[in-house]
């Protein structure tokens, strides 16, 4: 098992930065490595089990699954069904918890997943520094004007 | 049950913030509140179940047990056995975070109890303040290589100690005193009596005080405020001298400020309500609280609670390069909206723009209505905030969205005209018209008002600019310049040193 921890400070309010990425639907509109997505048979984007089926811009294409998510814990579970990452048993969960001092936001994102031990270094390097670190530099960049 | 939560980012390692944290029986190393602590029965402070006793800064004795230690979590939870203060159910967690992007540290400190009824405010303010975040202060400090604060010298704890009730002497103070509606010569340097404070009152040394264009209208007359032989002026920022019976969360030494009626600002020292006081965290200087607070009390009543900006929303504001225009841009900006602003020429047209108007109309040379069209593809805005009145309104009207909203905060180019509210129902809008005094008139509201404010002026989301200093003594000049149209951003008056 495969643990990744990355964890940011997003210079925004905990409510504003939940507004971008509550959206289970909404990944193009904020990290910068998604092309589109949609939810499948047309079911609403905060429906626990509802599935993404999105488009890397590198041409790949990922369906995940949301398990969890709570408006008041501003978290979000969720599992890959299918992916050409070769991972198996992966959940991710994204959380954002407020800074009190200075009306910021922490935004912790993990995962745990399996898949073969020689790739474990750069499967863990490609989720944490390319997807989770990513997505954060992009909302730092999207709110550091605020 | 009432929870607090507080949260910090320490610039240093996990590990080395943990260090100082995980010793149970440590704080009286490092929080600045606490005076001597020991480990009951001699037991390692990492024994879970251990007790530390120890004494308050301020005088006091408190007892609490260790119930849970995790070195894998780096957290800790403790509850309270003794207390002078009746924090019933007491039981607070602190837990340390990796900040993986920079290397730092999130510090998380939360508790939940249950107060005596109608003590939970001030209580929360106790714990959240006093405790955690006077914490968060002392462990950057000493981080940084700085030694505790002596509680000696800075008694920070003001409510766990009982404040010093004054004497009851009155004391001379110099003031500026009206001796008749008319002109900035009417004000006139005396030395006053400036009473002990009554019961719920203190009594301030003013170190900075506020100039604003209301301070004319009271000196005139034009507003009915202010009788000669009385004080004018809306908002100063000081220190507290001595409290009156029954004032809880301030205490001598405190720095506040205030802004609000009554008048009364222009003096030395002055004993009022403690009710209508902020306190001031330390990163904010008298002279921006003075030149602040009531411009940006207003901003916040009128962007949060006379109508709730959103991310996405369209804002147009009148004098945008204004007094309190420039906190409106500023703070909607950053709330996310788009913002529109009319302006009389070129110059604020750039001033506006660097203060977050992202649309700053000349309104002498284009229509504003065609600007809002173009931004908002036709849809309108969905709040206009005018405080110009009589010769804006209609277009006001005109420039909202469906179901938006109307703000009057002002008048001045004249009062709005009779309006027949059935012709609104084409739009379904919403018109207001706010009134300062109605949002500041309870400790809660300020303090609401403040918690909002001050986070702003101290990360520079809101920039302050004092554009003129006058000692209290030439407030007469101060006046002749405003009145003249000789000042830019906020001017201000200075006491002593």
């Amino acid at each position: 098992m495969v643990k990744v921890y990355t964890s940011s400070i997003i210079d925004a309010p905990a409510e504003r930065v939940w507004s971008v990425i509550r959206d289970f639907n909404g990944l193009p509109n904020w990290h910068p490595a998604i092309a589109e997505s949609r939810i499948e048979q047309n079911h609403p984007s905060d429906k626990i089990g509802c599935v993404r089926n999105f488009s890397l811009k590198d041409g790949g294409r990922i369906r995940e699954c949301l398990l969890a998510l709570s408006d008041y814990d501003l978290s979000c579970t969720y599992s890959i069904l299918e992916s050409p990452m070769g991972v198996t048993d992966y959940v991710a969960t994204l959380k954002l918890t407020p800074v009190t001092d200075g009306d910021r936001s922490f935004a912790e994102w993990s995962a745990e997943f399996d898949c073969p031990p020689e790739r474990e270094r750069e499967l863990a390097d490609l989720v944490g520094q390319g997807v989770f670190q990513g997505g954060f530099d992009a909302l730092k960049e999207r709110f550091g004007g605020r | 049950m009432v929870r607090v939560r507080k949260s910090t980012v320490v610039n240093a390692p996990i590990d080395h913030v943990w260090d100082i944290l995980r010793d149970f029986n440590g704080h009286d190393r490092w929080h600045p509140a606490i005076g001597q602590s020991r480990i009951e029965d001699a037991l390692p402070s990492d024994v879970v179940g251990c007790v530390r006793d120890f004494t308050l800064a301020s005088g006091g004795r408190i007892r609490e047990q260790l119930l849970s230690l995790s070195d894998k979590t780096y957290s800790f939870t403790y509850c309270l056995l003794e207390a002078p203060v009746p924090l019933v159910n007491y039981v607070s967690t602190v837990r340390l975070k990796p900040v993986t992007d920079g290397n730092g540290t999130f510090w998380e400190w939360i508790c939940s109890f249950d107060p005596p009824a109608g003590r939970a405010e001030e209580l929360s303010r106790l714990v959240g303040e006093e405790i955690y975040e006077a914490g968060f202060r002392a462990i950057r400090d000493s981080l940084a290589g700085k030694r505790k604060r002596s509680s000696q010298s800075a008694p920070t704890s003001s409510t766990v100690s009982a404040p010093a009730i004054s004497s009851g002497q009155s004391m001379r103070g110099g003031a500026m005193v009206l001796t008749g509606h008319g002109g900035p010569e009417r004000m006139e340097w005396r030395e006053q009596n400036v009473p002990a404070p009554g019961p719920g009152q203190v009594r301030l040394r003013h170190n900075a005080i506020g100039v604003n264009y209301i301070d004319v209208y009271c000196r005139t007359g034009y507003y009915k405020l202010v009788e000669p032989p009385g004080i004018i002026g809306m908002e100063a920022a000081g220190s507290i001298l001595d409290v009156g019976a029954g004032v809880h969360g301030f205490a001598p030494g405190d720095r506040v400020a205030y802004a609000c009626p009554p008048p009364g600002a222009y003096c030395e020292l002055r004993t009022m309500s403690a009710d209508l006081l902020a306190l001031l965290p330390d990163e904010i200087d008298d002279a921006t609280a003075a030149a602040a607070m009531l411009k940006g009390v207003t901003a916040e009543f009128l962007l949060h609670r006379v109508h709730h900006v959103k991310e996405g929303d369209s804002v147009l504001i009148h004098a945008a390069a204004g007094g309190v225009g420039l906190y409106l841009c500023q703070w909607a900006r950053r709330l996310g909206a788009t913002v529109i602003g009319t302006v009389g020429s070129e110059e604020k047209a750039q001033l506006a723009r660097r203060y977050g108007c992202s649309y700053p109309v000349i309104y002498t040379q284009q229509d504003f209505l065609e600007t809002v069209r173009d931004v908002t593809e036709g849809r309108g805005v969905d709040v206009v905030y005018d405080g110009i009145g009589a010769s804006t309104f209609e277009k006001s009207y005109e420039a909202l969205a469906l179901r938006g909203h109307l703000v009057s905060y002002g008048q001045a180019s004249g009062s709005v005209p009779a309006i027949d509210i059935s012709s609104y129902s084409s739009k379904s809008v919403s018109v207001s018209r706010p009134n300062y005094a109605h949002y500041t008139s309870t400790a809660e509201e300020i303090r609401s008002s403040t918690d909002r404010l001050f986070p702003l002026l101290i990360n520079g989301d809101l920039k302050v600019e004092i554009g003129q200093r006058f000692p209290l003594r030439q407030a007469g000049e101060a006046h002749k310049a405003l009145e003249a149209r000789q000042t830019t951003g906020s001017t201000i008056l200075t006491l002593g040193e």
